[in-house]
């Protein structure tokens, strides 16, 4: 792999930018794999990367119907935090934090990682309680997070209407510095290209249409470039997965649904943190190229197509302008949807099912971009031990049956 | 934006007018207290999301409030119909797949997409399945 640096980058300007290396090769499928990781979104290849660093199993194959990243990976709206309620989702949100922290020294990838911070606002006496409940949870989890009053985020926001005379005045906020944005394709790419560098095949254009399943085994996977064997397969399909499920003969707990993001026209820098609110339910912050980046709830109902309705922009817009009436007139210049797999108790799923060697990474919803290299990180340990990682445990698929929930519906403030 | 057609005020509404409620028709196990961990949890927590026909529950929130049902495509999200609360479906995704399949043998020239396409390979028909996976 050609490392790069900032004197590589002289070194190339001097050659005009004509030499650079490919990213990643466009290998044809091997037979078989000792793994096949279904979905080339951030979860699958930060699965496969960490396979090949951490657990030295390189005959690996991510095998992805479209493009790599096209998913979820790169629709979302970026914001990364942890300041989850419940220790379980605590712990599987910090962990991934721990790792953004170093993320773009370990990939040699620039993901743009940047620690602005996050608000999630309270507009109610209940929103507050609730606000406080969550940070003092997260500072006995060692998670930074502080309670502001109005004052406070009007000092950090200064354009935000903070005033009395809002139609849902802000009483207040929680904080957590640590949390912000990354560049979310530069995460499948930057994933992408060390997992190849340690010999992963990323198979583009290969899409799953079954699984080959012996004795209650997994045998194999077909696709339209014919079968791939392997003892061990990860799906990491996001809102796809009720359906690789079902091609298993399986029934998971997830229901997909569209999500919608906006972009406006770019603007001077104006805004250098991101406000999320539960209550007026919308969310912003501003991309490093000056457009505002926007994004709220989902289409209510089920939908596999990747847009949404015109009434849920409506509404996000509406929710943007009451917290921001100085971005009444700014002109939107892109809008476009993914197909979110949303869980009954908003957790992930991280589960081995019925079939041995057959995995499901999913239930992410409207929040798993900021989970990306933990939950890649403990789903390749739980893949190469063949024993769920202790931080994945408590997502079994077994908890809808046990009843052991982890309810982060509204706890976590909004759920993206 | 969806153009709803509510049964019950036997008129097309706008979407904004609609609230989506879920799959529709689940019966409440009949003695809740001699369900299985398995078979409650399935009630509570697993519901049906198909890549395809859909049947759910609809409320049509600032018009009549009452809820009824809405057959719908969710890729194409074209509603194929809607019907009363106690009612029955008629369009189902074995009348999607008869309807696909004229349309296809309609067009001579057409790829051969079918059969290939989706191969849903239960758990329970492994030893089959396996079988016919290694002929293919
Ligand atoms: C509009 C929007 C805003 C969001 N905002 C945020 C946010 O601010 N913060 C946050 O943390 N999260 C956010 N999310 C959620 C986040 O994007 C997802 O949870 C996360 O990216 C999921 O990553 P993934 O790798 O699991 O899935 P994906 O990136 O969706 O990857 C799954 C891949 O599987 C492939 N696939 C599916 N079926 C098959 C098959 N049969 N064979 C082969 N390949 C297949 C798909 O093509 C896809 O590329 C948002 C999502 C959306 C849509
Ligand atoms: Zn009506």
């Amino acid at each position: 792999m050609q490392r790069y640096s900032g004197f590589g980058l002289v070194k190339h300007a001097l050659r005009h930018h004509e030499d650079w290396q490919r990213q990643w090769r466009n290998p044809t499928p091997k037979p078989g794999y000792d793994v096949i990781i279904v979905g080339g979104g951030g979860h699958g290849l930060a699965t496969a990367y960490y396979l090949a660093k951490e657990h030295g199993i390189t005959n690996v194959a991510v095998l992805e119907k479209g493009w790599l990243g096209g998913g979820n990976t790169a629709r979302n709206t970026t914001i990364v935090r942890s300041n989850y309620l419940w220790d379980e989702s605590a712990a599987l949100y910090e962990h991934a934090m721990k790792h953004w922290e170093g993320l773009s020294q370990e990939l040699n990838y620039n993901v743009m990682f940047s620690q602005r911070g996050v608000l999630n606002l309270g507009h109610t006496l209940q929103d507050m309680r609730d606000i406080q409940r969550r940070v003092n949870a997260n500072r006995l989890n060692g998670i930074d997070g502080e309670v502001l009053d109005a004052e406070g985020v009007q000092s950090l926001v200064p354009i935000m209407d903070c005033s009395k005379r809002a139609r849902y005045p802000v009483m207040g906020a929680s904080w957590q510095p640590r949390a912000g944005v990354a560049r979310h394709d530069a995460v499948a790419w930057g994933y992408a290209r060390a997992a190849d560098a340690l010999g992963v095949d990323l198979l583009q254009n290969t899409e799953v249409t079954g699984f080959k399943i012996r004795d209650g085994r997994i045998l194999g996977v077909h696709t339209n470039r014919g079968d791939i064997e392997a003892k061990t397969v990860g799906c990491v399909t996001a809102g796809n997965s009720s359906v690789l499920a079902g091609m298993a003969g399986l029934n998971l707990p997830l229901e997909s649904h569209p999500l919608q993001a906006l972009v406006s026209e770019p603007l001077k820098p104006v805004l250098d943190t991101v406000v999320m609110s539960n209550h007026v339910h919308g969310y912003i912050s501003q991309s490093d190229k000056g457009d505002l980046v926007i994004g709220a709830g989902i289409d209510g109902y089920n939908g596999y197509g990747q847009r949404g309705s015109y009434p849920t922009v409506e509404h996000t817009l509406q929710a943007i302008v009451e917290m921001f009436p100085i971005f009444s007139r700014v002109r939107m210049n892109r809008q476009w949807g993914g197909i979110v797999d949303t869980c009954p108790d908003a957790c992930p799923i991280l589960s081995k099912t019925k079939v041995k060697g057959l995995y499901f990474n999913c239930g992410w919803g409207t929040g798993g971009f900021k989970a990306t290299p933990g939950s890649g990180h403990v789903f390749a340990a739980s893949l190469a031990k063949g024993e769920m990682h202790p931080i994945a445990a408590p997502f079994s698929i077994d908890r809808f049956h046990s009843g052991a929930l982890i309810d982060e519906h509204g706890a976590a403030g909004v759920a993206h | 934006m969806f153009h709803i057609y509510c049964p019950y005020c036997e008129e097309h509404r706008e979407e904004e007018e609609f609230h989506p409620k879920g799959q529709a028709h689940i019966a409440r196990p009949e003695d809740p207290d001699a369900c299985s961990d398995e078979a409650w949890g399935d009630y509570l927590f697993f519901r049906d999301n198909p890549r395809g026909i859909h049947h759910e529950m609809w409320l049509h929130a600032v018009g009549c409030r009452k809820f009824f049902n809405i057959t719908r495509h969710t890729v194409s999200y074209e509603i194929l119909e809607t019907y009363k609360m106690g009612e029955q479906p008629t369009v189902g995704a074995e009348h999607l797949a008869r309807e696909e399949k004229t349309a296809r043998e309609g067009k001579t020239d057409s790829v051969q997409v079918a059969e290939g396409g989706q191969q849903a390979v239960g758990a329970s028909d492994a030893a089959l399945a396996s079988v016919k996976g290694a002929q293919a």
